[in-house]
């Protein structure tokens, strides 16, 4: 049927002259996210090497690097980062091959609570293990109830590890989602085939999923990589004073301290690490859609 | 299907509930629990109450609701808008790449960047918006851009161009073929996207640290300054009904989505 089309429709174009090419339509919206965004990026930008005094230079960005608080905070931002990576990328991967592959009372529901799930704001999480972990709460309860002690053993919500733990919790379903597109286009019959020449689950899954499904794990894996070095909410919510990263220096440095040209320095260099990363995942990803496009034209 | 033995299923299915009630439905029971408390000293809160719902739905917490909502509302309309727009315009391989790519980037930067970047540049005349609600409004559809272009650009391409060219074919203007064709096939992803935005502009807390007026509080803020002084209780409440409002939302979007895909 669609090769019949293309004759009229030829014969319909002429009649109509167009004065203005089709590709300025796009102008518009790209405009607007020029000004909007782009524009006010590129303001931080120069901000950043215009310091206060006047003139221009690097002398904010020595000033910024040579401070104990920002070398702490890039510390602090990276190893929770990759410790929230890691933890989702584990988790994720067990919790996706489980609803994938072993049959379960709900599963479906499951899955669309995953979904959900992404949609919730991050401090709810952390919210929550307030009352799980906090010094008033589920975990400590428990704790002095059985034992009569006077506090509870778990205190670290306010150290790096709380923010790791809120940051694995929120960041899984982010790794879940693709892997579980990626298992559902894995050929089962692959699977039957390992079981039946004698593989047990850990090899098949080392030796037939694993490889199959590293694309969208990485995929997955930088994504969560990226918002982990972004994330802000969790961070300032578990209200801990030792740990810092930059997006919370950005905030301190520019509502708390009026610190403009250093926000922006800061800024600039979580715009530098993010980027870079989201490039990586941009081409993991682009990566892993080309073959699936392929199937689906085979198909 | 990897594990064949019952036994062993039922090893597998247990650990998977281990792992996946704790993480991810204890929070939100929590929350739940705690928000109907006053004291949590034992395994389970005590001090049964209402009173911080009969807070939480008057007063400031509700126009710190109505202002998240309004806000939501606002920003979803402009990036949906503006999203679909250039998804729509962005025609062949290249352009959709050069659009894709531009769009999507305010997902790579830390949104407390976005905010910060919008103070640097509307802080002073003639592009005055500091302290207003718009730079707020700004933020948030700066933020829900990204989804609304994806989810449209993903569905225009699974869109089978066999309809638009029938109807350009029988004499459709472009216009005529937009309104009448692609858009009422796009409306499920349409409605998916919408759905997401909200949600998420409905949550969003760190652009919007940055940039709030005094008078335009929404409620993200409101749970955080009242965790912030240890009104943990209150603020779960409060927590509770944003993430209500939210799912109810997107409800609603989710029965117009299937309304729509049955046409």
């Amino acid at each position: 049927m669609v090769s019949v089309l293309p004759a009229p429709a030829r014969m319909a174009a002429p009649a109509r002259t167009r004065r203005i090419p089709a590709w300025t339509l796009v102008l518009p919206p790209v405009t607007a996210l020029g000004l909007v965004f782009l524009y006010p990026l590129a303001l931080v930008l120069w901000q950043s090497v215009s310091p206060d005094g006047g003139g221009h230079g690097f002398a904010a960005y020595a000033e910024v690097f040579g401070q104990a608080a920002f070398r702490n905070a890039l510390l602090d931002t990276v190893l929770i980062a990759a410790g929230a990576t890691a933890g989702a990328l584990l988790l994720g991967f067990a919790l996706a091959l489980v609803i994938a592959f072993v049959p379960l009372p709900g599963g479906r529901a499951i899955g669309r609570f995953v979904d959900v799930f992404l949609s919730f704001p991050s401090f709810l999480i952390t919210l929550a293990l307030l009352f799980v972990y906090g010094n008033a709460g589920l975990a400590n309860g428990v704790w002095t109830g059985m034992t009569g002690a006077a506090t509870g053993p778990f205190d670290f919500l306010h150290t790096r590890w709380g923010v790791v733990l809120a940051e694995v919790t929120y960041f899984t379903p982010f790794v879940m989602r693709p892997l579980l597109a990626a298992f559902s286009q894995l050929d089962t019959a692959q699977l039957d085939v390992a079981a039946s020449l004698g593989a047990r689950a850990p090899r098949i899954v080392r030796q037939v999923v694993l490889p199959e499904v590293l694309p969208a794990l990485a995929a997955g894996g930088s994504l969560v990589l990226v918002m982990s070095l972004n994330e802000f909410g969790i961070v300032l919510f578990t209200g801990a004073k030792g740990v810092t990263t930059l997006p919370v220096l950005v905030y301190g440095k520019a509502i708390l301290e009026g610190d403009w040209t250093g926000a922006c320095v800061v800024a600039v260099v979580n715009i530098a690490l993010s980027l870079a990363l989201y490039g990586l995942y941009r081409t993991l990803t682009a990566r892993t859609a080309r073959p699936e496009g392929e199937r689906r034209a085979r198909a | 299907m990897l594990v064949h033995s019952r036994r062993a299923r039922w090893a597998v299915q247990g650990v998977f509930l281990a792992l996946f009630l704790p993480v991810f439905a204890l929070p939100f029971l929590v929350v739940v629990a705690a928000s109907l408390a006053t004291q949590w000293s034992g395994a389970l809160p005590s001090g049964a109450t209402l009173d911080h719902y009969r807070t939480a739905v008057r007063g400031e917490a509700l126009d710190a609701l109505t202002t998240s909502v309004l806000t939501a509302l606002a920003a979803s309309a402009l990036a949906l808008a503006t999203g679909t727009w250039a998804a729509l315009a962005a025609r062949g391989p290249r352009a959709r790449r050069v659009v894709g790519a531009l769009f999507v980037l305010p997902v790579a930067v830390p949104s407390v960047v976005v905010g910060l970047a919008l103070l640097v540049a509307f802080s002073e005349p003639p592009f005055l918006l500091n302290g207003t609600p718009t730079i707020v409004v700004l933020a948030h559809a700066i933020l829900v851009t990204a989804f609304a272009h994806q989810s449209v650009a993903a569905a225009l391409d699974r869109l089978d161009p066999a309809y638009e060219q029938a109807a350009a074919s029988l004499g459709a203007s472009p216009l005529r073929v937009l309104l009448r064709v692609r858009l009422p096939l796009l409306l499920p992803s349409l409605s998916a996207a919408a759905g997401l935005c909200f949600a998420l502009s409905m949550g969003e807390l760190s652009a919007t640290m940055m940039l709030y007026p005094p008078d335009w509080l929404p409620l993200p803020v409101k749970v955080f300054a009242a965790t912030d002084r240890g009104a943990l209780f209150p603020g779960a409440a409060l927590a509770v009904v944003l993430v209500t409002t939210t799912l109810l939302v997107l409800l609603a979007v989710s029965r117009v989505r299937t309304r729509a895909s049955y046409r």
